[in-house]
């Protein structure tokens, strides 16, 4: 139960293949059993996301890659299927936001650095670890399993509103496909919450001597204050699919009033789906940042140590992710603002979710004081932090339209709703997650990536995904309403509306067809490193921080030795006195030496 | 700064230096932020019932009053309200006290005492669960005393908004007339809510159980302290405190 078994080092006994690669319970081993699983379920992700692009962009017209895809029950004649279409966007949506970047992102890289820049010999529980990690596999396979069934996944969006998620009768996809949803996700908030746990008392109880809280990287802050937030919002998630799932099955009313489908008066009566709105954004605001915070904490280590320079604002830095912790549970009404709202409530949900501009604003100056007059390297992991302050940045600007409930009223629910999202968290996340992955691959497979190969995919992925999503706010600001099968069955755009959304589509889906293939890049350079990369040098990007004093070769318990004590933080980077441009926390301070 | 004055458990806890904040071993602090977690979960239902109740100001005057529903004692037809159920609250808190008794045996290393209190502890909480049976299938009572459950009332007439509800009696011909509490909301936020409790009451008898049977074989004792008897004492006070809570809310407000 506890991590006892791998403080006996020197002498554990042989592990079989079993209790290595599959049944492991080494943090480095379940980091990477969530980057494959997760870089697998982004795949799928990508996937259905053309499939539905294609027929934004040349709707009703006949495609070969959907009848590849679909077949005949959901793409007849190559033309996509109505309620395949809703299917394709709501698990898109589920499985970017849930699969890859929260599971994916936060398991990958917190269970890899929480014991190793904190020195610690393992997680807290590697036995809760692993059950975290089945428990994701288990759901990933249910939400995948979904897709297969006769009357398809689950249709009503991936923020699964009621009544429509409530009711068979009303989209084909509302039946077992949701369900399955809903199951699929109460087990991946169990994991979800066994893994927090497992990363909120690692970082605080199982820290090496002298690696005080005001000493722990960036990286580890970010983690730490994401598992918070997925303790604290993720069970009333669950107390939210689980209502709904009761009126799905039992004929509760809890969400659902009068009823009205296909002429006929439902049972249920009662309930209000305003009431699943608040439960939902309550998990759903929160969320934004679980996705994100891991991203940032990943940056702040990567620019510093490739801009030589020490992070600038380190408590800033720390003050603004405690910041942006607490406001992300305070303004979730601002998804709310049209269900009739009381506008001075509106106002202040206007209010919070402003502040929320000003630690996060603290971040992208402190990212970029940090670059200025840095000594920078461009690695790929590198470009990637610098993508993600960009997309932050713009994303974070439409972010202040939305949270304005005048203005919101305007673009509730239009593309410019999909496109700010998706570049504030989607892109600033992704962006954050490859930086990850490029940057700690060594540490993780004790290879290098190819870094030429790693800059094509970064300016390929970057300028198709600008072309995804700039186009994107236009299309939303004509009117477009989003999750729309076909636009010219509405009468309520004139010609001149209609023309401009169809071409601008036609832009975004070939911009996301290249953004897809580019992908192809990472996904080759990945999986050819993990055989054939160059190998790695003990700290090959020259970093202060713990993991880079452990041994390339993996070794149960990380330190072959004792654990390490920690002299001092780890943004020692051109510190003037020293030989090196870096100085490992382990250096102990010299003696007339200013701690930073 | 090293950790002279940290407790350690025992050797094998994985503990590389430093200071832990909280000064209690991970297994401790894991289970309190779960029981954080846990009671967010909690209070997601019961304000998901106050904006049930509240949303509409129709419902919150025909909201149900606990002391006219839940008026019976098994086995008599005396209308008692609230006496029944402050039973089965008196009953969780008593095992409450005893699991304090438990783990203070615990830190006494008194193998024996933490059997016997553990075990009423478990005793407490089958109470508890039993009497709850008896409340789900019991909680609606006609106006003339005569216990109906909710099953029966399923082929009821019913009307949202609270008023009355016409059953069909067993001869075609004869109308009953009962009096409905309030809103089916209530009802569904009733069986749900303290279900979920009942659920979390169950698995805490489970966890009990099985800790008691470490306790009994020496596992603990041989381990040389009784910390999983403070874990699983931690998540019985959870459930006990989040009866209160559920009490207030569906009983006495």
């Amino acid at each position: 139960m506890s991590a006892a078994a791998h403080t006996d080092h020197g002498h554990h006994h042989k592990e079989s293949f079993i209790t290595k690669y599959i049944f492991s319970q080494d943090h480095k081993m379940i980091g990477k059993q969530f980057l494959v699983t997760a870089i697998f379920m982004a795949c799928v992700a990508v996937i259905l996301s053309i499939l539905f692009r294609i027929q934004l962009g040349w709707p009703g017209e006949s495609s070969g890659v959907l009848s590849f895809f679909l077949g005949d029950t959901w793409a007849p004649n190559g033309i996509l299927h109505r309620g395949m279409y809703l299917g394709l966007v709501t698990i898109h949506g589920t499985i970017m936001v849930f699969f890859v970047l929260t599971g994916g992102l936060s398991g990958t890289f917190s269970n890899l650095l929480i014991p190793l820049q904190c020195g610690a010999r393992d997680m807290a529980s590697g036995l809760l670890n692993m059950i975290s990690y089945w428990l994701f596999f288990i759901s990933s396979v249910l939400m995948l399993y979904s897709l297969f069934i006769e009357t398809g996944p689950a249709s009503a969006g991936w923020t699964i509103y009621p009544p429509l998620s409530v009711y068979e009768e009303t989209i084909q996809g509302s039946g077992a496909g949701m369900t399955l949803w809903l199951l699929s996700m109460t087990i991946f908030v169990a994991s979800s919450l066994l893994g927090s746990l497992n990363y909120i008392v690692t970082v605080l109880n199982l820290r090496t001597k002298g690696m005080k809280m005001t000493r722990l990287p960036l990286t580890i802050w970010a983690f730490f204050v994401t598992a918070v937030l997925g303790v604290l919002s993720f069970p009333v998630l669950v107390s939210c699919v689980v209502l709904l799932l009761m009126d799905r099955t039992l004929g509760t009313s809890f969400y659902v009033n009068d009823a009205i489908v296909g002429s006929e008066i439902l049972e249920q009566s009662g309930g209000s789906p305003i009431l699943f709105e608040h439960l939902f954004w309550f998990l759903g605001h929160p969320e934004v940042y679980i996705v994100l915070l891991p991203a940032l904490g990943l940056t702040s280590e990567i620019v510093a140590n490739n801009s030589r320079k020490p992070i600038f604002g380190y408590r800033a830095m720390i003050g603004s992710i405690l910041a942006i912790g607490f406001l992300s549970f305070i303004v979730w009404g601002h998804h709310m603002f049209i269900t009739g709202m009381n506008p001075f409530l509106g106002g202040v949900f206007v209010f919070t979710t402003l502040l929320i501009a000003i630690p996060s604003a603290v971040k992208a100056f402190n990212y970029l004081t940090t670059l200025w007059k840095g000594n920078i390297r461009f690695t790929p992991a590198m470009l990637f932090s610098i993508g993600l302050v960009s997309s932050f940045v713009t994303g974070g600007i439409t972010g202040i339209i939305l949270a304005d409930s005048a203005l919101d009223i305007q673009v509730h629910d239009t593309y410019f709703v999909v496109a700010h999202f998706h570049v504030v968290m989607g892109l600033s996340a992704i962006f954050g997650m490859f930086a990850g992955v490029y940057h700690w691959f060594p540490k993780m497979y004790g290879r290098m990536m190819n870094s030429k190969l790693g800059m094509v995919h970064f300016w390929l992925t970057f300028i198709s995904a600008y072309g995804v999503f700039f186009p994107m706010h236009f299309v939303g600001i004509g009117g477009a309403p989003r999750r729309y099968y076909d636009y010219s069955v509405y009468e309520g755009f004139d010609s001149n509306q209609y023309g401009m959304m169809v071409d601008l589509n036609v832009i975004i889906s070939v911009f996301a067809v290249i953004a897809a293939i580019s992908q192809l890049i990472f996904l080759f350079n990945f999986f050819y490193s993990i055989r054939r990369g160059q190998v790695a040098t003990q700290n090959p990007w020259k970093g202060n921080s713990l993991e880079w004093t452990t041994p390339v070769e993996h070794v149960h318990g990380n330190w072959p030795g004792a654990i390490p004590e920690v002299h001092r933080w780890p943004y020692d980077y051109s510190k003037p006195g020293m030989e090196e441009d870096f100085v490992l926390q382990t250096v102990p301070v010299k003696d007339g030496e200013e701690e930073h | 700064m090293a950790g002279a004055h940290t407790q350690q458990m025992d050797a094998s806890t994985a503990w590389g230096g430093g200071t832990s904040p909280f000064k209690v071993s991970y297994g401790k602090l894991m289970m309190w932020f779960f029981l954080v977690s846990d009671g967010l979960t909690f209070g997601g239902l019961l304000c998901a019932l106050g904006f049930a109740k509240f949303a509409n100001p129709e419902w919150a005057a025909s909201w149900p009053m606990g002391e006219e529903v839940f008026t019976h004692i098994p086995f008599t037809h005396m209308p008692a309200p609230l006496i029944y159920v402050a039973f089965m609250t008196f009953i969780l808190i008593v095992s409450s006290v005893t699991m304090v008794l438990a783990v203070e045996a615990g830190h006494r290393m008194d193998k024996k005492g933490v059997i016997k209190w553990l075990m009423l502890t478990v005793v407490g909480g089958l109470i508890f669960l039993g009497s709850q049976v008896w409340e789900w299938s019991t909680f609606i009572a006609g106006p003339d005393g005569n216990l109906s459950t909710w099953h029966d009332n399923t082929t009821l007439q019913h009307n949202c908004y609270g008023g009355v509800y016409e059953v069909v009696g067993e001869h075609e011909h004869m109308h009953t007339e009962i009096t409905s509490y309030g809103p089916t909301l209530y009802a569904n936020f009733f069986f749900f809510i303290t279900g979920f409790h009942g659920f979390h009451v169950f698995t805490g008898v489970l966890f009990n159980l099985l800790v008691l049977r470490n306790v009994v074989r020496g596992v603990y004792h041989r381990r040389g302290h009784y910390e999983m008897v403070e874990k699983v004492g931690l998540y019985w006070h959870f459930v006990d405190l989040v009866w209160v809570f559920v009490f207030t809310f569906f009983y006495l407000v």
